[in-house]
C-alpha cells in the first residue's frame, strides 16, 4: 500500500497526489520565500561579522531562528505540494533536519580548525598551518600511547563479554529471588562514571583507608597500591569502567538466553550432554548474533571512554591509563591546543571508522557464514 | 528418559545425582551472592561513608550502630542533615542549582529524542523514503552511525559554535547537545517497537478513514508507549551521568551535577563523608529509577538484540 512513495526529494513525480495545483503553487512559493529569508538573514549576519554592514548583532541568534522557521515551512510545505506523502516525509523530517544541523556544521568545522594552529591562551587567533598539525600527530608518542592503550581497552570487551555472559547465565537458571538479582546486577549501569570514580577509584581503591586495599593487605598485597604502577593502573581503571558496563552485556545476552527455542537445549539434555557440551555446542553458538550485536555495541561505546580515567588518573602514571579521549581533553584544558587537539580527534574519528566499518563487515560475514 | 539403561542400583544413582544437583544450585547461588556484593557494595560503602566521622573512615569500620554511631556530618556539609535543612547555605543552593540543571538538561534531551526519534522511527519503519540516493536502509545507517561519534570530535567545534549563538553554558545548549547523542538509541529502540506492531493495524485504520498522522497518534502510539518509555529512561540515564560535554561547555550557570562532583574530587582537602554525601545525592536519583522501572531499562536495552 504505503510502498515506493518517493519523499522529500522534490523531483520526484507528483501528479497523483490529488492536491490542488494552487496549493501546490502557494507551497512551492512559501518554500522559495522562506529559503530566501534564511539566506538573507546568513548573509546579512556574514556581512556584519565581516564589518561590511554596521548592525552589530550579539550573537549568530537570528539565522539560527531562520533556519527554524525554514524548517516549519519546508515541513507545512512539503504537506501542500504533495499531500499524503508530504505528511509522511514529515515524520522523517524534524530528526532528520536536526541532525544535519547539529552535525554537519560543527564537522565541518572541526575539520576546518584541525588544520590551524589555533591555541586559545595565544592572543593571536587562528592561522591555517597545513599538514604541521599532522606532522606533529605522527611524531607524538603521548598520541600513540593513548591508541595503545585503547587497544588494550577494547581487548578488554571480550573479558568483560565472559563474565557478563556467565551472569546472564545465572540469572537464567530456575533461581528463587531473580527479580532481586537481576536489579543487584544491573545497579552498576544507572552510576554515573564520575560518582564511580570517586566510589570506587577514589575510595574503595584508596591506598590508606579503602576498603579494597585493606582486604588485599590481608591476601598478602603488602602496598595495595591501584594507581601506581602502570599495568595495575590500567587493569583498575578497567575493572572500574568494567564494572559500570558488564551489566549492559549482561541484560542483552539474557534477553538472547530466554529467546533460545527450549526445545532444542532440552533435546541435547535428553541425548545425555553434560551442562558443559551442551553450553558449547549449542547454547554457544545459537548465541553468536546476539553476543556479536552485544559487542560491537560495547566496543562503540568503550571508544568513548574519557570520565573515569580524566577524574582517577588523569591519565597518569606517565600516560599509562590514557584513553585517546582524556588524552584530548586534557590538550584542550590544560593547553588550550585547539586546533591539534582538534586534529588528534578528527584522526581518532577516522581510525574507529574504519575499525567500526571492518568489524561489523566481519561480523556480518561470519554470521552469513554461519546460517 | 524413561527407561533406566544403567547397571547401577537406581537409588544409589538418585543420591549421588542429588548431592551434585544440590552442590550445582549451592555454587549457582555463592556466584550469585558474590556479584550482588560486587555490585552493591561501593553503593552501600558510599551510603554509609556519608555518616562517617574522620576516625570511623580511618579505621574501615562498615556497620552503622554496630562499628560506630551515625553522624549527620557529610549531609551537614551539604546543607542537607536534620539541623541545617532549615538554615541557609550556600553550599546546598549550589548543589540544588546544579541538581535542577541536571534535571532540566537530561528530561529536557530525553524527552527530546523521544519526541524526534519516535517520529522518524515511525516513519522509517512504515514508509518507503528516497531522498537523492539514500533509501530507509541508508537513512536508518545515517542516523545509528552518530552513536559512534565520540564526544571528543564534536566537543570543540560545539564550543565555538555555542559560542556564535549565545547558547554557550546555556541550558538549551547541553539539551540539543544530548538530545543529538541519545537520538541513534531512540531511533534503534523505537523502530524495533513499531516493527513488533503489525502493519495490518494501520491499514485497517486507514481505511478507516484517519490520515496518516490520525493513525500514528490515535493507534500506533498508545501500543508503542512502553517502548518509549523504555527509550526515555535508557536516554535519561545516559544524560544524567554525562561528564564530558558538560564539563567542557559550562562555567556557571548550567553545570550539572557530574561536574560538580568532578571538582570536588580533583581538590584534596574535601572529606570523605562530604564527598560521600555528594556522591550518594548524585546517584540516588537515578538508582531510585532504575529499581522502580528496571522492567522499561530492561526492555530499553534489549531492543533489537534478538536480530
Amino acid at each position: 500500500m504505503v510502498t515506493a512513495s518517493p519523499a522529500i526529494d522534490p523531483a520526484a513525480p507528483v501528479a497523483a497526489d490529488g492536491v490542488a495545483p494552487g496549493r501546490k503553487r502557494l507551497g512551492k512559493a512559501l518554500i522559495a520565500a522562506a529559503t530566501v529569508g534564511m539566506l538573507l538573514v546568513i548573509l546579512i549576519q556574514a556581512l556584519d561579522a565581516a564589518g561590511a554592514v554596521a548592525i552589530g548583532f550579539d550573537s549568530w541568534r537570528p539565522s539560527l531562528y531562520a533556519y527554524l522557521i525554514w524548517s516549519v515551512v519546508l515541513g507545512a510545505g512539503q504537506v501542500m505540494i504533495r499531500g499524503e506523502a508530504g505528511q509522511r516525509a514529515l515524520f522523517l523530517l524534524p530528526a532528520a533536519l536536526f541532525t544535519v544541523a547539529v552535525v554537519i556544521f560543527p564537522t565541518f568545522f572541526g575539520l576546518y580548525i584541525a588544520f590551524t594552529d589555533w591555541n586559545l591562551s595565544s592572543s593571536e587567533g587562528r592561522h591555517f598551518n597545513g599538514v604541521q598539525n599532522l606532522i606533529a600527530l605522527f611524531n607524538d608518542q603521548y598520541y600513540w600511547n593513548a591508541l595503545l592503550n585503547m587497544v588494550f581497552y577494547v581487548a578488554m570487551v571480550l573479558v568483560e563479554y565472559a563474565i557478563a555472559f556467565g551472569l546472564a547465565l545465572l540469572l537464567n537458571a530456575e533461581i528463587r529471588a531473580r527479580k532481586f538479582f537481576r536489579v543487584a546486577f544491573l545497579t552498576p549501569f544507572m552510576l554515573s562514571p564520575v560518582a564511580v570514580s570517586w566510589m570506587v577509584g577514589k575510595s574503595l581503591m584508596e591506598y590508606r583507608y579503602g576498603p579494597a586495599a585493606t582486604l588485599a593487605r590481608h591476601l598478602g598485597w603488602d602496598s595495595p597500591a591501584f594507581f601506581t604502577s602502570p599495568w595495575i593502573a590500567r587493569f583498575s581503571i578497567e575493572a572500574m569502567d568494567a564494572w559500570v558496563w558488564i551489566p549492559f552485556i549482561m541484560i542483552l545476552l539474557l534477553a538472547g538466553l530466554q529467546a533460545l527455542p527450549k526445545e532444542v537445549v532440552e533435546a541435547a539434555r535428553v541425548d545425555g550432554a553434560t551442562p558443559w557440551q551442551s553450553f558449547w555446542k549449542i547454547t554457544f553458538p545459537l548465541m553468536l548474533p546476539v553476543s556479536a550485536t552485544a559487542v560491537v555495541l560495547r566496543i562503540i561505546f568503550k571508544l568513548k571512554l574519557a570520565d573515569i580515567i580524566i577524574n582517577v588518573t588523569s591519565g597518569g602514571p606517565g600516560g599509562a591509563t590514557d584513553s585517546v579521549s582524556s588524552f584530548i581533553y586534557r590538550e584542550y584544558r590544560d593547553r588550550s591546543d585547539v586546533g591539534y587537539g582538534t586534529m588528534l580527534a578528527m584522526f581518532y574519528l577516522v581510525l574507529i571508522i574504519i575499525f567500526v566499518t571492518l568489524l561489523l563487515k566481519f561480523v556480518s560475514s561470519r554470521m552469513q557464514k554461519m546460517t | 528418559m524413561s527407561v533406566a539403561t544403567d547397571t547401577r542400583p537406581l537409588a544409589a544413582e538418585d543420591a549421588g545425582q542429588r548431592t551434585k544437583r544440590r552442590l550445582g544450585r549451592t555454587l549457582i547461588y555463592a556466584a550469585l551472592i558474590f556479584w550482588a556484593f560486587v555490585s552493591l557494595f561501593p553503593i552501600y560503602w558510599t551510603l554509609s561513608t556519608s555518616f562517617k566521622v574522620a576516625r570511623d573512615v580511618m579505621q574501615g569500620h562498615l556497620l552503622p550502630w554496630i562499628d560506630f554511631p551515625p553522624n549527620w556530618l557529610g549531609w551537614r556539609s551539604l546543607g542537607l542533615s536534620p539541623d541545617t535543612i532549615s538554615n541557609t547555605s550556600t553550599v546546598r543552593d549550589e548543589f540544588l542549582s546544579r541538581f535542577t540543571n541536571s534535571v532540566i538538561a537530561s528530561f529536557g534531551a530525553a524527552g527530546l529524542a523521544v519526541l524526534l526519534g519516535s517520529l522518524a522511527a515511525y516513519g522509517l519503519s512504515r514508509f518507503q523514503y528516497k531522498f537523492l540516493w539514500m533509501k530507509n536502509k541508508d537513512i536508518s545507517f545515517f542516523f545509528l552511525s552518530q552513536l559512534i561519534l565520540p564526544p571528543v570530535v564534536l566537543a570543540l567545534p560545539f564550543l565555538v559554535l555555542y559560542k556564535e549563538l549565545a547558547l554557550l553554558d546555556t541550558r538549551i545548549g547541553l539539551i540539543l547537545l544530548y538530545t543529538l547523542t541519545v537520538l541513534p538509541i531512540v531511533i534503534w529502540v523505537m523502530r524495533d517497537q513499531f516493527d513488533t506492531i503489525p502493519i495490518e493495524l494501520d491499514e485497517a485504520a486507514l481505511v478507516d478513514g484517519l490520515s496518516v498522522w490520525g493513525v500514528f497518534l490515535r493507534i500506533v502510539l498508545p501500543i508503542a508507549l512502553p517502548g518509549m518509555v523504555a527509550a526515555f529512561i535508557l536516554s535519561l540515564i545516559l544524560c544524567w551521568n554525562e561528564y564530558f560535554f558538560a564539563a567542557l561547555l559550562t562555567s556557571t550557570n548550567a553545570k550539572t551535577l557530574p561536574v560538580m562532583v568532578a571538582s570536588q574530587t580533583g581538590s584534596q582537602g574535601i572529606s570523605w563523608w562530604a564527598m560521600a554525601a555528594l556522591s550518594a545525592s548524585a546517584i540516588i536519583p537515578l538508582v531510585v529509577i532504575g529499581v522502580l522501572l528496571e522492567r522499561y531499562i530492561i526492555k530499553g536495552l534489549t531492543a533489537g538484540a534478538g536480530k
